[in-house]
């Protein structure tokens, strides 16, 4: 059986996205890939918990993407987080609904990856500062997978983009068909 | 008109009613079926039309009516933004045409003077019959469709040089009589004088249309009559034409310059759908006049020679089109339209015709011969659009270049009534940089909002004509903002009815009147008071102790709620699949609405940061072992 993904997309303002327009529509050529926008359906931020998590429990593969803004994601996704997951549905005693489902964080990130080295500008890697995310993870008792980076948006080319973007696609593709171990 | 008026207008529409239709059914366009109807009722057909010149002097005024609207359409800034293809497409035209033309002339062995006489004259197109099929077919704001104006443009005003320069060509004197083209006093003046007078009239059109034309039009508006206001319309168009043509210029010409004077106007749509009937129907009479009047025993006596000439004329017009249009790296489909759009001799050549012979620049016999190919030139003109559709796909294939878009964005949407509703949907729109072209019946608003430089028109917006007049056939959105409920629902059924790509957003009154715009088709719909009132209760809430943002939450989830109940309410269709439930939500609407909303119990979902079970569980998980069991 295919596995069923879930893509959350939280980008605030679509119109001045490339990078992660680009992986949209990527994600969205990828049959059995559920694509869902938290800006477009939370305008207002009001999340409605009931049909995330009836969502959520529909889907075997959870991907975050969002473009990196301060070293996290964008307000709805952290929204969506302390809502969404709930104790008693995602974690504690009897919040075992997400067991066993995988997280996927994919980002892009406008610095390029040097500036994410030990000697770069910002010091630590994405990885690293995905940290959270994959707490979340382990909490929810949710396989982390490692995470799709697209570092350098800023000064990608198109042609490089397109190649990544088709590299998200084939990791999403490759998801979908896994054999659940 | 020999006789009876009744009588004669009788056959007429009769011929027009009986033919047109079938002529656009068969896809032949109103054009062809006009000039075919003509032929039908004139002298070589059934004998039924009257003197066909005299209708067709009386029918020219639709080409001065159609020259108003278009100037109606075209605001000065625009206009000005066209003098290059005017001067520059439209003088190589006329230019180049009459060379072409006069050099074939001479080959045939006339005199040089006739030869660019007929040059000059044959250089026009019809503005009636091109317009008309670019309008029909859409095709009046494309790049070709531009560039046929222009060339017209340049073509009506070089009409006065050409009946100054056309006596001069003349090889015998004058044939008595009229000497001179029907000028009235204004021929009697010195040059210098004359020319004040054409300065004067177009400066009286212009300051006219400035300064007088808004506050008559505002103080008829308001006096809310609506066969005064298009009186005066009517009134405004002629007048125009009457000082034009007592000053020598072409009457087509001043009304296209009232027009123009007048695009900026609140009044602009409202004039344009008084007139619109008007121009129809002369133009129609017009294209009968053309087919009634065309003289097949002159054809019938030489059918080769007609037949070679009008095929002549044709092949030089769209040469000479096509040529300018590729020399100047035109998209192929585009130079291709103004081609074939504007390769018929014109109305004026009738006029100047009659004015050269005259002058004596031509012979009655030449003169006559020309009258008869230039209408018949007119009849291929239809023809021609036919193929244009299939010549045009095969072009577009090869061709990169995408036809430009349309000459204003004006009209992407419409917002029906702006009155503190509209106002606000309006504004928004506009900070958003999106034209809004904005309908109401009242004065004192448009006033108003005209002064803060709001393109805002005065009319019934529940008026078809109107609505089309402000674009809706092209607008994205029609925003249904007016207060009357029964009018909203009219104005959504119209909209739907006739401008099926638009979607419908409408102000609703209340509930009930919400299931009513619904199913009248709207797409999205807002109750007017709903928000509003929302936000008095967020604040009352807040002013109860309420957090600021668990108040903002609690009103949104509060519409949200309300939202998803209206429209499952709303899903519920009786048998006869109106929504009837609806009607009777009405009168328990109350009632009923408060006991779902107490029996939703609480409403906020933020458990999320509720940490009291976590603290709950923690505690447990910290406490003796012994303690659970």
């Amino acid at each position: 059986m295919p596995q069923r993904i879930l893509v959350l997309l939280a980008h605030p303002v679509r119109r001045r996205s490339r990078a992660n327009a680009a992986l949209t529509a990527a994600a969205r050529q990828v049959e059995g890939v559920r694509l869902h926008d938290l800006y477009e359906a939370y305008p207002d931020f009001l999340i409605d918990v009931e049909a995330e998590q009836a969502l959520l429990l529909e889907h075997d593969v959870i991907v975050f993407q969002h473009p990196v803004y301060w070293y996290s994601s964008p307000a709805i996704l952290k929204e969506w987080q302390d809502l969404v997951l709930e104790h008693g549905f995602a974690f504690g005693r009897e919040g075992t609904a997400l067991a066993g489902k995988a997280m996927l964080s994919a980002v892009t990130a406008g610095g390029a990856e040097t500036a994410y080295g030990p000697e770069g500008m910002n010091r630590h890697s994405l990885e690293e500062f995905l940290r959270p995310f994959e707490a979340t993870a382990r909490l929810c008792r949710m396989r982390w997978l490692p995470p799709f980076i697209l570092h350098g948006t800023y000064l990608l080319e198109q042609p490089a983009l397109e190649r990544h973007a088709a590299e998200y696609a084939a990791l999403l593709r490759n998801l979908r068909d896994a054999v659940e171990a | 008109m020999g006789e009876s008026f009744l009588g004669q207008a009788f056959v007429y529409l009769l011929a027009a009613v009986a033919t047109v239709p079938i002529a656009k059914r068969l896809g032949l366009g109103s054009v062809l079926g006009y000039l075919l109807a003509g032929v039908a009722i004139g002298p070589f057909g059934l004998h039924l039309a009257g003197d066909a010149g005299e209708v067709m002097h009386f029918a020219e005024f639709g080409v001065v009516m159609m020259l108003f609207l278009v100037g109606l359409e075209l605001r000065p800034a625009r206009l000005w933004a066209m003098r290059g293809p005017v001067l520059g497409a439209g003088g190589l035209q006329v230019g180049l045409t009459a060379l072409a033309v006069g050099a074939i002339g001479l080959a045939f062995g006339y005199d040089w003077r006739m030869a660019l006489a007929a040059g000059l004259i044959l250089a026009m197109s019809s503005t009636a019959i091109a317009l008309q099929i670019l309008a029909e077919r859409g095709l009046l704001k494309t790049g070709g469709g531009e560039t046929t104006f222009a060339v017209l443009l340049f073509q009506d005003v070089s009409v006065i040089p050409i009946l100054t320069v056309l006596p001069l060509l003349a090889f015998t004197a004058a044939t008595g009589g009229a000497a001179h083209h029907d000028d009235g006093w204004i021929a009697t003046l010195p040059p210098w004088s004359q020319a004040l007078a054409v300065l004067g009239a177009v400066a009286a059109v212009v300051l006219g249309g400035r300064l007088l034309t808004r506050p008559v039009f505002r103080l008829i508006a308001e006096t809310r009559l609506r066969e005064i206001f298009t009186a005066s319309a009517l009134l405004l168009v002629v007048g125009i034409a009457l000082l034009m043509e007592s000053v020598g210029l072409s009457p087509a010409l001043g009304a296209f310059l009232g027009g123009v004077v007048l695009a900026d106007s609140e009044f602009r749509h409202e004039l344009e759908g008084d007139i619109e009937p008007f121009k129809g129907l002369l133009l129609g009479l017009f294209f009968l006049s053309v087919g009634a009047g065309i003289d097949f025993a002159q054809v019938a006596a030489a059918p080769l020679t007609v037949a070679g000439l009008v095929v002549l004329l044709v092949l030089v017009k769209a040469a000479v089109l096509a040529g300018l249009g590729l020399a100047s790296r035109r998209p192929r489909t585009e130079v291709l339209l103004t081609a074939l759009v504007l390769s018929q001799g014109g109305e004026f050549a009738f006029v100047l015709l009659a004015f050269a012979t005259q002058n004596g620049v031509l012979p009655a016999a030449e003169a006559s011969l020309l009258v008869s190919v230039v209408a018949l030139s007119m009849t291929v003109t239809p023809l021609l659009m036919m193929a244009y559709g299939r010549l045009a796909d095969r072009l577009a294939d090869t061709d990169l270049a995408p036809e430009p878009d349309a000459i204003e964005p004006q009209g992407s949407v419409v917002i029906a009534g702006f009155g503190r509703f509209g106002q606000i949907v309006g504004r928004l729109l506009m900070a958003q940089g999106h034209p809004v072209t904005v309908l109401d019946h009242d004065m004192e608003t448009i006033e108003a909002l005209r002064r803060f430089g709001f393109r805002v028109f005065y009319g019934d917006a529940s008026r078809l004509d109107l609505l089309q007049a402000a674009g809706a056939a092209e607008a994205a959105l029609v925003v249904v903002a007016t207060d009357a409920p029964e009018t909203t629902l009219s104005i959504i059924g119209t909209v739907r009815r006739h401008f099926p790509q638009a979607q419908i957003l409408a102000r609703a009154a209340d509930r009930s009147h919400a299931y009513a715009v619904i199913e009248a088709g709207a797409h999205a719909m807002v109750r007017e008071t709903f928000s509003s009132a929302l936000e008095l209760g967020i604040e009352a809430l807040r002013r109860l102790g309420l957090p600021a943002y668990e108040a903002e939450r609690a009103g949104r989830l509060f519409r949200r709620h309300d939202l998803r109940t209206l429209h499952r309410l709303g899903a519920l269709r009786d048998d006869d699949g109106r929504y009837r439930v609806a009607v009777r939500e009405a009168s328990e609407q109350l009632v009923g609405v408060l006991e779902r909303d107490q029996a939703r119990g609480r409403l906020a979902t933020d458990d999320g940061w509720d940490t009291a079970s976590v603290v709950e569980e923690v505690r447990r998980q910290a406490a003796p072992s012994g303690a659970e069991s």
